[in-house]
């Protein structure tokens, strides 16, 4: 190890900085379907796929403010960013894909909805509800035509960005030429379809979930065909680390008997056996025997729900593999290191286990603030009432 | 001879300054130094070097390192026979206080003073979100510490592991090449103490400098040269064992 080497400088936040955009970038992508590509099966599944992104990218940022040295200056990003820096460009993404996308998505999507509640509420929901309307209480036919059509643009504006905001993830880890693991050009291609994986697996799951909390029937139509979804988008993903992986074995450079001995030892239980075996191999197996097989709606509600959840730890596993992977060996290819998580730390477990659980916080309460239950929109109400 | 009180009350201020001065072990400024005129670099001849410490030593005192980070260090490599791929290294506390008698009989064995190589085009700079870290006019990659993030992106970029976070400023740190000294027409610290002369400051831009006649008639080397950093740290007398 050269002398600087030993401690590690990227924690498991930064493990979860990926994964959390992940997840925002796959529930749009899944949400875009029905809007932009017409698959009417997931429409049960559309607006609970924008809140469950806009509950996830609000938390994306508070693991890398943790992690800074100066959070109080990360807002030098936005005054000075460094041209040549992938970095820099973080600020920007991410604010355009918050306001410029998915903000005003949902904001157009629900403005029927929240017109209509600032009118029948009372107390501080009703005064909540008239500052989300901005003002704007039109809902004439023709204003809420004027509303689709400019959700339609948003969402097929918003695609290329979800696209930007995790291709340039990938771009920030996959351009480090200093570091082997990381060092491809395949690695925003791989973060990206990773992303879709992730993000239709816990959109997936929350629609399952969520509706057997309310006692409600499960569209297995939509379960269906959203798991179709994740099963055609995790073949391509596992191609792809599949091809990296052959391609790193194949050409065997000066890192690769370094990085094989690591993968052997340090990296066996994350790598091979959770984010190969039970992350990824496992439930591709488990969705294409529900693809080939025909099976009841019981057991493949609960095929859904393993894969689902297997995937979400395959998905973790390989954040957790690429970010802490890639800084257990020394850049001089001899000698390794070792990752020693604190538990109540600044950057510790506990720390990592809060912030995945806020997301769910903020859902929880942009679901009870803007239902997304499909028979209970308000729009779709007023236009089946006789 | 008697000093009056106000003799005494005018010498004391100018007392205070020098001894300042001293404490600070900061000479006058340079007010002749331009930058235009210099492009710093470094030559380290590997044959000479004793692996002593005491350019780990005297840096840690120059420019204030923590215990357990180095801003420069030294690697004792240890090569069997043909197995140059696979050679031994070691460094216990960067080489600060020499080395312990090698355990392997045979071989060859031999010290590779390291530092950041100051590269024309490096990795570190491209990275900096804020661009706290940048390469001086005169060739120096030098890190604002009252803008550096602490994001830690330049200590993934840097191939050569010469950048740490210091527990203190939590800012990134690395070599300065002593630039508070080599703007005022000293030496680097690591330099000045290295009884070899192992190590070498160089102005590429001075033509007057020896060290143009020495890569002229001398086979020199940078560390890593297929990451295209144009580091401007040579080597004399580099195994290619050395990563």
């Amino acid at each position: 190890m050269y002398p600087n080497e030993v401690e590690l400088q990227w924690s498991v936040l930064i493990v979860l900085y990926p994964f959390l955009t992940g997840l925002v970038a796959g529930a749009f992508i899944l949400a875009s379907l029905e809007r932009v590509f017409q698959v009417q099966a997931v429409k049960p599944t559309y607006r609970l796929a924008l809140l469950t992104a806009l509950a996830f990218l609000l938390v994306a940022p508070l693991p890398l403010q943790l992690h800074l040295g100066h959070p109080e200056r990360s807002f030098e990003m936005y005054l000075t960013p460094h041209g040549s820096s992938a970095m820099a460009m973080f600020g920007f993404v991410y604010l355009w894909y918050l306001l410029a996308v998915l903000v005003l998505e949902i904001w157009l999507d629900y403005r029927y909805d929240i017109v209509v509640l600032s009118q029948t509420t009372t107390g501080w929901r009703r005064l909540l509800y008239r500052i989300l309307t901005l003002g704007s209480t039109n809902i004439s036919p023709r204003a809420l035509h004027i509303d689709e059509r400019a959700g339609w643009l948003i969402t097929v504006i918003g695609i290329p960005s979800a696209f930007l905001l995790h291709g340039y993830v990938g771009f920030i880890f996959g351009s480090v030429k200093a570091n082997p693991w990381w060092s491809s050009p395949l690695m925003p291609v791989v973060f990206l379809f990773s992303a879709m994986v992730s993000g239709i697996a816990v959109v997936m799951l929350l629609y399952m979930l969520l509706t057997t909390m309310r006692r409600e029937p499960i569209d297995m139509c939509c379960v269906d065909t959203v798991a179709k979804y994740l099963f055609y988008t995790f073949i391509i993903d596992f191609s792809l680390e599949m091809l990296d992986l052959i391609h790193r074995i194949y050409e065997a450079d000066e890192s690769f008997r370094s990085l094989d001995f690591m993968v052997h030892t340090k990296l066996y239980f994350s790598h091979i056996v959770v984010q190969i075996l039970l992350g990824t191999v496992t439930p591709i197996i488990l969705l294409a025997i529900t693809q080939v097989a025909k099976l009841n709606d019981l057991v493949r509600k609960r095929i859904y729900a393993v894969a689902g959840c297997l995937t979400l730890v395959g998905i973790f596993a390989m954040r957790w593999n690429v970010v802490i992977g890639g800084q257990l060996f020394s850049k001089s290819f001899l000698g390794y290191t070792t990752y020693k998580m604190g538990f109540v730390t600044r950057e510790g477990l506990l720390m990592a286990i809060m912030l995945t659980i806020l997301p769910f916080i903020f859902l929880w309460i942009l679901v009870k603030l803007l239902p997304p239950w499909p028979e209970k929109t308000l729009f779709a109400k007023a236009a089946s009432a006789p | 001879m008697t000093m009056t009180r106000r003799q005494l009350l005018i010498l004391l201020p100018a007392a205070a300054v020098a001894w300042d001065s001293i404490l600070a072990s900061t000479p006058e400024a340079s007010p002749n130094y331009n930058m235009a005129e210099h492009w710093w670099a470094m030559l380290i001849d590997i044959t000479k070097c004793i692996g002593c410490g005491s350019c780990v030593r005297a840096c840690q005192l120059e420019n204030h390192v923590p215990d357990g980070y180095y801003r420069t260090w030294v690697e004792r490599y240890h090569i069997q026979d043909w197995e140059m791929e696979y050679p031994k290294v070691d460094s216990p506390e960067g080489g600060k206080n020499g080395f312990p008698a090698a355990k392997e009989a045979g071989g060859k064995n031999f010290f590779v003073p390291k530092l950041c190589n100051h590269c024309a085009d490096s990795p570190c700079t491209q990275v900096c979100p804020v661009g706290a870290t940048f390469i001086s006019p005169d060739g120096v990659v030098l890190i604002d510490q009252k803008y550096c993030l602490g994001c830690r992106y330049c200590v993934q970029a840097c191939p050569y592991g010469c950048r740490f976070i210091n527990p203190q400023t939590k800012t990134a740190n690395k070599c300065t090449l002593c630039y508070h000294r080599i703007t005022k027409g000293l030496t680097t610290a690591c330099c000045e103490v290295c009884p070899t002369g192992a190590r070498q400051l160089a102005n590429l831009k001075n033509p007057n400098d020896p060290i143009h006649e020495f890569l002229r008639t001398h086979s020199v080397q940078v560390l890593k040269p297929q990451m295209a950093t144009h580091s401007k740290c040579f080597y004399y007398g580099l195994d290619g064992s050395v990563r």
